[in-house]
C-alpha cells in the first residue's frame, strides 16, 4: 500500500503546539495527515514530543493550539472514554486483578453490550492473537510475550477504527519483538485498521510502517515511507538517527542542478547530491552509507572521484565485513563489505581509493 | 523429560553433599542467629512475657485459696453443699481460717478476693477476723450473732469460686455475669457495662476507621500522582502530627471544640449559633471521634499511599482509551488495585482504635469512654486480675479480627507501608 495513493485522510493535526510549562514547547507546530488504513510510526529519541504527540490524539494531554481532528470531527474537547481509540502500552496495562477474560469484556462492558455478544467478541479476538486457551488466567500467569497479545487483544475487541501503540514491544526480548512486529502487521493488513505506532527502535519503523515521522526536537524531522526515509534523508539529523551513516564535512564547490561537487575541508573533492545544501560556496556535510562506499574501480561510475583512504581496522561480522578506514583526516570511516567467496581481503595499513555513486552521496546542512 | 533418578551425590572426598552443605553453612547461620539474638530476647521478655504474665494473671487469684486452708479443704469434700444453710463444720472451718489470717495478718487479701464477686466482703472479713478468736462453738450460731451477712448464699458461693487457685471468675464478670444466691446469672441492665462498652468500642473504632479512610483515600492518591517535590512537602504535613506530643495534639483540640472554644466561638460570630445554642463537642463521644481520627490518620494515609504510589497511571488510562468514564475507572480499575492498602490502613487504625487510652481519658468525658479506659480503671482499683480478663478479651476480639483479615484478604497481600 502506498500512502500517496490514498486520499481519504483520517487523523489530521492542523498547526498543533503543546507546551507542558508554559515556557518551552515540546511539539512545535505539527501538522500531519494519516490516511484511513495507514501504518505510521512515530520515531525519534527519547523527549522528541512523539509520545506527547500521541497522547494528545488519545487525549491524555490536550492540545495547547492547534486542532487535532478524528475522522472529519475536531476531537480537542472529546474526552478520552468517547474518541473509540484503541490502545496499547508499554507496560501491557493488563488490569492486574481481573482475568484475561475479564480484560476483554471491559471494553463490552462499558459500551454495554450483552453477554452473548461479549463471548462472541471475546473468543474472536483472543484466537485471533492465538490466545484462544488462556481466557482464565490472569495477567500476572503469563509471559511478557502473552501478555502482549493479551494487551493486542483488548485494543481490538471493541473494533476500533485507529489503534495507538506506545513502544509495545520495548519489554520483549529481540527475538519475540520481531515475531510480534510481524504478527501486528498481519493484523493492520487484515483488519485494515489504522495504526500510529510510536517507537525509538529504527529497524522496528522501518519493517512494519507505510510511513514514518521522525521526530526531533518537538518538530517532525521527515515524513517519508521507510525506503525513501534510509536512501534519501532530507537533513543530517535523519541520516544520523537512522542506520550508520559516514559524514564528511566540506564546502560546495560547484552545482550543477541536484549535482554537487564538493570540496572536504582536507581539500579532496568528492561527488555528492545537493538536498539541502543548495548554494554555491555553503558548507556541508556529505552522508554516505557503510554498504555504499566502493573500493574496487571497475564497480564506480566512470567519471567519479575516488579519494585516498587507510585501512585500520577490519571487523569479521560474519555476514559481512566492516572496515574501518581513514578518510580525508578522520578515523571513523565505515565501509561494509558483503562476505562473498571471492571478496578481497583488506589488510590493516593497507592503502586504498575510495568512491561511491554519486546519487548515494547526500549533501546536508551541516 | 524424564524423571530424575535420586542419587546420593558426594563431595570431591566422598562425603554426602547434603552434610558437607549443611556443615558449611552452620558456620554463617550460628553468626546470624548471634546477630538476632538481642532482639529475640528483647521480644520476649518485653513483650511475650508480659503478654503471657497478664493472660496467667486473668485466671490466677490465690488471696483466698493460700490463707483459707481449712474453709478450701472443706469445700474440696463437700463440692455439692447447700449454701443456703452451710452445716456447722463448714462454720467452724471458716472460723478457724479467719483467726490464723488476724495473726498472719492477711485478711484484706483475702476479703478481696471475695469482695471482687460479693461486694463488701472486704469489712465483713475484718471484722469476722477481729472476733474470730473469741468465738466459741457452736460457730454457726456465734458467726451468725456477730453479723447475719456470713449466712448469705452469695457470700458462700463466692468462697467456694475463690478456693481453688486457677478460676473463671474475671471472664465471667467480664462477660456481664454476676454471682447471685442462685449461682452465676445475668446482671441486672443497669449493672451491664463490660459487654456494652466491648460494642461501642467497637463500634466507634469502626467508625474511626471509616472516617479516616474516607479523609485519606484523597489525600493519599494526591500523595501517589504528585511530583516528587510538592509530594514531599504535604508528606511533611501528614507525618507532621507524628512529631508533636500526643498530649499537645489532644489538648489543642480540647480548645478548638470545647464549649467556649474556637469553633463555637466563630460559629456565634457568624450568627449561626446563638450564645445559648453552642455546640458541646468536647468530653463526649463526638470529641473522642475527632481527636482519634486525627491522631490515627496517617496511619490509614501511609498504608494507602504506599500501594497508590506502585499503581502506573497507564492502567486508569487504559481503562479510559477502552471506553469507561471516570467513575467506572475509579470503581472498576483503580480502587479494586488500592484495595490491599485500604485493608492494611483500616486494620492497623481498628486495632488502634480499639486499643486506644489517652485520647478518650482526655476528649471523651463521662460519655466517650471506652474498654481500655475501663481496663485502666480496674488496674487503679488494683483489680489486675479483672483488668487482666478484659484485656484478654480484646485480644481474642483482635486476633479473631485478624484470622479473618486473612481468610478474606490475605495477610500475605498485607502492606504497611
Amino acid at each position: 500500500m502506498n500512502a500517496e495513493t490514498r486520499n481519504d485522510t483520517f487523523v489530521v493535526f492542523d498547526h498543533v503546539q503543546k507546551s507542558y510549562d508554559g515556557v518551552s514547547l515540546v511539539v512545535k507546530d505539527l501538522n500531519l495527515s494519516i490516511a484511513k488504513g495507514e501504518f505510521l510510526t512515530m520515531l525519534g529519541p527519547s523527549g522528541s514530543g512523539k509520545t506527547t504527540c500521541l497522547m494528545m490524539l488519545a487525549g491524555f494531554e490536550t492540545a495547547t493550539h492547534g486542532e487535532i481532528s478524528l475522522d472529519g470531527r475536531p476531537i480537542n474537547q472529546v474526552p478520552p472514554h468517547k474518541r473509540g481509540i484503541g490502545m496499547v502500552f508499554q507496560n501491557y496495562a493488563l488490569f492486574p486483578h481481573m482475568t484475561v477474560g475479564e480484560n476483554l469484556a471491559f471494553p463490552l462492558e462499558v459500551r454495554g453490550m450483552g453477554k452473548d455478544e461479549r463471548e462472541t467478541k471475546i473468543k474472536r479476538a483472543l484466537d485471533m492473537v492465538q490466545m484462544g486457551a488462556f481466557a482464565n488466567r490472569r495477567p500476572a500467569q503469563l509471559s511478557g510475550g502473552q501478555q502482549q497479545r493479551i494487551a493486542l487483544a483488548r485494543a481490538l475487541v471493541f473494533d476500533p477504527k485507529l489503534v495507538l501503540m506506545d513502544e509495545p514491544l520495548g519489554a520483549l526480548d529481540k527475538q519475540l519483538r520481531e515475531h510480534m512486529q510481524f504478527e501486528i502487521k498481519h493484523l493492520h493488513e487484515s483488519l485494515g485498521i489504522t495504526v500510529v505506532y510510536v517507537t525509538h527502535d529504527q529497524g522496528e519503523a522501518l519493517t512494519m510502517s507505510d510511513r514514518i515521522a521522525v521526530f526531533n526536537d518537538g518538530k517532525i524531522q521527515q515524513l517519508a515511507p521507510p525506503a525513501d526515509l534510509y536512501e534519501r534523508p532530507d537533513n543530517s539529523f535523519v541520516a544520523g538517527f537512522i542506520g550508520e551513516n559516514n559524514k564528511l564535512p566540506g564546502v560546495i564547490e560547484e552545482l550543477n542542478g541536484d549535482k554537487a561537487l564538493v570540496r572536504l575541508t582536507t581539500g579532496e573533492l568528492i561527488d555528492a547530491t545537493a538536498v539541502n545544501a543548495r548554494e554555491k560556496g555553503l558548507k556541508t556535510v556529505v552522508s554516505i552509507r557503510p554498504e555504499r562506499v566502493e573500493f574496487k574501480p571497475e564497480m564506480m561510475p566512470p567519471g567519479a572521484h575516488m579519494i585516498d583512504a587507510e585501512v585500520t581496522e577490519v571487523i569479521y561480522m560474519g555476514d559481512i565485513l566492516r572496515a574501518v578506514l581513514k578518510v580525508a583526516g578522520s578515523d571513523g570511516f565505515v565501509m561494509k563489505m558483503r562476505n562473498t567467496l571471492g571478496q578481497t581481503k583488506l589488510v590493516p595499513g593497507q592503502k586504498i581509493k575510495v568512491g561511491w555513486h554519486p546519487q548515494d552521496a547526500r549533501a546536508l546542512d551541516p | 523429560m524424564a524423571e530424575a533418578t535420586p542419587v546420593l551425590l558426594t563431595t570431591a572426598d566422598g562425603r554426602p553433599l547434603k552434610e558437607a552443605l549443611a556443615a558449611a553453612q552452620s558456620r554463617a547461620r550460628r553468626r546470624a542467629f548471634l546477630l538476632v539474638l538481642p532482639l529475640l530476647l528483647f521480644v520476649l521478655l518485653t513483650f511475650l512475657i508480659p503478654i503471657g504474665y497478664m493472660l496467667k494473671r486473668s485466671v490466677e487469684h490465690d488471696g483466698f485459696s493460700a490463707s483459707a486452708l481449712a474453709t478450701v479443704a472443706w469445700f474440696e469434700t463437700n463440692p455439692n453443699f447447700d449454701p443456703a444453710n452451710p452445716p456447722e463444720e463448714a462454720f467452724a472451718a471458716l472460723v478457724e481460717d479467719l483467726a490464723r489470717m488476724q495473726s498472719e495478718k492477711n485478711t484484706g487479701m483475702a476479703g478481696t478476693r471475695i469482695n471482687y464477686s460479693v461486694p463488701g466482703s472486704i469489712s465483713l472479713f475484718k471484722a469476722g477476723a477481729r472476733a474470730a478468736k473469741d468465738l466459741k462453738p457452736p460457730y454457726k450460731e456465734a458467726l451468725l450473732a456477730l453479723d447475719p451477712e456470713w449466712g448469705k448464699p452469695v457470700l458462700w458461693l463466692g468462697m467456694q469460686s475463690a478456693s481453688g487457685k486457677y478460676t473463671t471468675e474475671f471472664y465471667k464478670v467480664a462477660a456481664d455475669r454476676k454471682l447471685t444466691d442462685e449461682g452465676w446469672a445475668r446482671g441486672d441492665d443497669k449493672q451491664r457495662i463490660y459487654l456494652y462498652l466491648f460494642f461501642k468500642t467497637f463500634l466507634v473504632s469502626g467508625i474511626i476507621t471509616f472516617i479516616c479512610l474516607l479523609l485519606a483515600f484523597p489525600v493519599a492518591h494526591l500523595l501517589a500522582v504528585l511530583p516528587m517535590a510538592k509530594s514531599s512537602l504535604l508528606m511533611i504535613f501528614v507525618l507532621l502530627p507524628f512529631w508533636t506530643s500526643l498530649l499537645v495534639r489532644t489538648t489543642s483540640w480540647i480548645a478548638l471544640l470545647q464549649e467556649q472554644g474556637i469553633v463555637n466561638d466563630l460559629l456565634v460570630g457568624l450568627g449561626l449559633l446563638t450564645e445559648d445554642g453552642r455546640l458541646t463537642m468536647m468530653y463526649n463521644m463526638v470529641g473522642t471521634i475527632v481527636a482519634m481520627t486525627h491522631v490515627l490518620l496517617p496511619f490509614m494515609i501511609l498504608p494507602l499511599y504506599s500501594v497508590m504510589r506502585v499503581i502506573p497511571p497507564s492502567y486508569a488510562r487504559a481503562a479510559r482509551s477502552l471506553g469507561a468514564t471516570s467513575w467506572t475507572t475509579f470503581r472498576r480499575v483503580y480502587l479494586p488495585q488500592t484495595l490491599p492498602g485500604i485493608a492494611a490502613g483500616s486494620l492497623l487504625v481498628f486495632i488502634l482504635a480499639v486499643g486506644y487510652y489517652i485520647t478518650p481519658a482526655l476528649v471523651g468525658g463521662a460519655d466517650g469512654q471506652l474498654i481500655s479506659n475501663l481496663i485502666s480503671f480496674h488496674m487503679n482499683k488494683s483489680n489486675w486480675s479483672l483488668a487482666a480478663a478484659i484485656a484478654g478479651m480484646l485480644l481474642t476480639a483482635i486476633l479473631l479480627l485478624y484470622w479473618v483479615y486473612d481468610q478474606l484478604i490475605g495477610i500475605d497481600r498485607l502492606k504497611l507501608g
